[in-house]
């Protein structure tokens, strides 16, 4: 079994008109719950979440044994990570699957990255 | 080259194994990536094997299962080598779960060891998955099944050695980190599937075009694999389809040039057609043409199956091809099917109509060296000379290889030369 991170991005366009009305919304809330309770029974979900925005970010860098702060995203772009989830899968293409209902619910593109490890690192450790 | 006194029949066996193990590579790869569950072990692994191979059949003959024997030897080796390993522990883990045994001499045949025709299908798919960019779908396709050096595949894509290894590279570490399967998909995704692994196949063959002997072998490699995906999955019609349009298109290879000059298919000496590609090529189409599932290749080889089917250029039919491409168009709606139809209607309807045709596409086929010419032949046929010889000079812009430039070229000239 591995665990794939599968993400969705929001772009800033300053355009407010792209905003589903609330009709939409509803609907779009039913089918992601209708899904997130899929991936439940079949032991799919770990973990998932909606983010903030960019403006609510901080970064936090030590610098020169000081921590800094600097308000804002790490990254300057006009995307940012909208939502994500954790699941596990027994291939790409079971992943793949899955992020394509997740597209099919938040109509959105969504990335799908292996992950080269979870846990803690000291479970990642090879015996030797 | 002479073979030295004392062993004839050396540079004859030399030869004949490194026929084999071309023939082998692939399905060996494919079975110990089955086995080991990683391609890098199972190419290295064969690398070994071919060593050893190479020692013994010289000496000892070729074995009458050779890819049985390179499955054996290779699956062995991997393991002894990596044993005192955790990697090798797990390797041989990995491996007695597929044949529920450890090592054993390659000269007794274990039937889990016996290649199975399906692996190499598993691995087309996963070289051909869809998560793969074309670029690597076609150089690991090539390398892992086709058994190509990083040298040969790297020339006939025309970028360096690094580079080449750099892609494959690129592409295995996505095999492994993102665990793309190796398996042949489940029947309804089935011709989804497969719709990337015939695109990667026709690339490989159009990659192929051209005179040159390194050119060649990526054709060659592109029939053997369409060969292989008809026979090992003879229900899908488009690769049948596939195989009969690469194979109509080769069968006329030796008629296309004449002493390096591009010689246009009205001028041909179809007696140089090769007739026994053209058989195969049209028993195929007439297969699929009973099987009624039609689908773009077979649509494609249909129209080369007419045109292979007429003893001159005067007697091709062509109300036949233009309903053809019209079919054609419907299931893939593109400029370039356009562009060919708008080509067969200037033998129906005369050069006016077709140049009305091919005005519509003009601007969207700019850097297509095709659509200029097929726009400078009308433009000729309706004596418009000028304008005809700036068409071909474009033709000549954008040509894709010498001969053709140099066609074009001279035809730009002589249009040139005259009042």
């Amino acid at each position: 079994m591995s665990q794939y991170l599968l993400s969705t991005y929001s772009v800033e366009s300053g355009d407010s008109s792209e905003m589903p009305s609330s009709e939409d919304m509803q609907q779009m809330m039913q089918r992601i719950i209708a899904l997130e309770a899929e991936m439940d029974e079949s032991g799919t979900f770990v973990f998932g979440g909606h983010l903030h925005g960019p403006d609510a970010a901080t970064v936090v860098s030590n610098n020169a044994a000081e921590v800094v702060m600097t308000d804002g995203p790490f990254a300057e772009s006009k995307e940012h990570i909208a939502g994500f989830y954790i699941i596990n899968a027994d291939d790409l293409d079971a992943a793949l699957a899955w992020a394509g209902k997740v597209s099919e619910c938040v109509n959105r593109p969504i990335e799908v990255q292996p992950f080269a490890g979870t846990g803690r690192l000291a479970d990642n450790m090879p015996d030797a | 080259m002479a073979a030295a006194r004392g062993e004839p029949n050396l540079v004859e066996t030399v030869s004949q194994i490194e026929a084999v193990f071309r023939d082998v590579y692939g399905q060996a790869v494919a079975t110990l990536v089955r086995v080991f569950g990683d391609i890098t072990v199972a190419e290295d692994a064969v690398q070994d094997a071919f060593v050893v191979a190479a020692e013994r059949w010289r000496r000892d003959g070729i074995p009458p299962n050779p890819a049985g024997w390179i499955v054996t030897t290779a699956r062995n080796r991997a393991i002894d080598q990596h044993r005192r390993t955790i990697r090798g522990r797990e390797l041989e883990r990995e491996a007695s779960e597929v044949s529920g045994t450890t090592l054993h001499s390659p000269d007794e045949a274990r039937e889990q060891d016996e290649p199975v025709p399906d692996d190499r299908l598993r691995l087309i798919f996963t070289c051909c998955h869809p998560a793969l960019c074309t670029e690597h779908q076609v150089a690991l396709t090539l390398r892992l099944l086709g058994g190509l050096s990083i040298e040969e595949i790297a020339r006939g894509f025309l970028v360096s050695e690094a580079a080449m290894a750099k892609r494959l590279g690129r592409a295995k570490y996505k095999i492994k980190a993102a665990k793309i399967p190796y398996r042949i998909p489940a029947k309804p995704d089935l011709t989804q599937r497969l719709k990337p692994v015939l695109s990667v196949v026709y690339l490989i063959y159009n990659a192929g075009a051209g005179e040159l002997a390194e050119r060649a072998v990526l054709r060659h490699e592109a029939i053997r694999l369409a060969r292989s995906l008809v026979a090992l999955m003879p229900d899908e019609t488009e690769g049948a389809g596939l195989l009969a349009l690469m194979l109509l298109n080769e069968s006329r290879v030796p008629a296309r040039s004449v002493d390096g000059a591009v010689v246009l298919l009205r001028n041909q000496d179809r007696s140089r057609w090769d007739r026994e590609l053209i058989g195969d090529g049209l028993a195929l189409v007439r297969d699929c043409i009973r099987r009624d599932r039609p689908g773009p290749f077979q649509l494609q080889a249909a129209i080369q199956a007419v045109h292979c089917s007429a003893d001159t250029f005067e007697a091709t039919d062509w109300p036949q091809i233009v309903a053809l491409y019209d079919h054609l168009y419907s299931a893939m709606p593109t400029a370039v099917v356009a562009l060919n139809r708008a080509i067969a209607v200037s033998e129906t309807d005369g050069h006016a109509t077709a140049l009305e045709q091919l005005d519509l596409i003009a601007a969207e086929l700019d850097n297509y060296s095709s659509m200029h010419a097929a726009r400078a032949a009308s433009l000729r046929a309706l004596g418009r000379n000028p304008e005809a010889k700036l068409a071909y000079a474009r033709a000549a812009e954008w040509a894709g290889n010498e001969a053709d430039r140099d066609y074009f070229t001279e035809q730009a000239d002589e249009l040139a030369a005259q009042p």
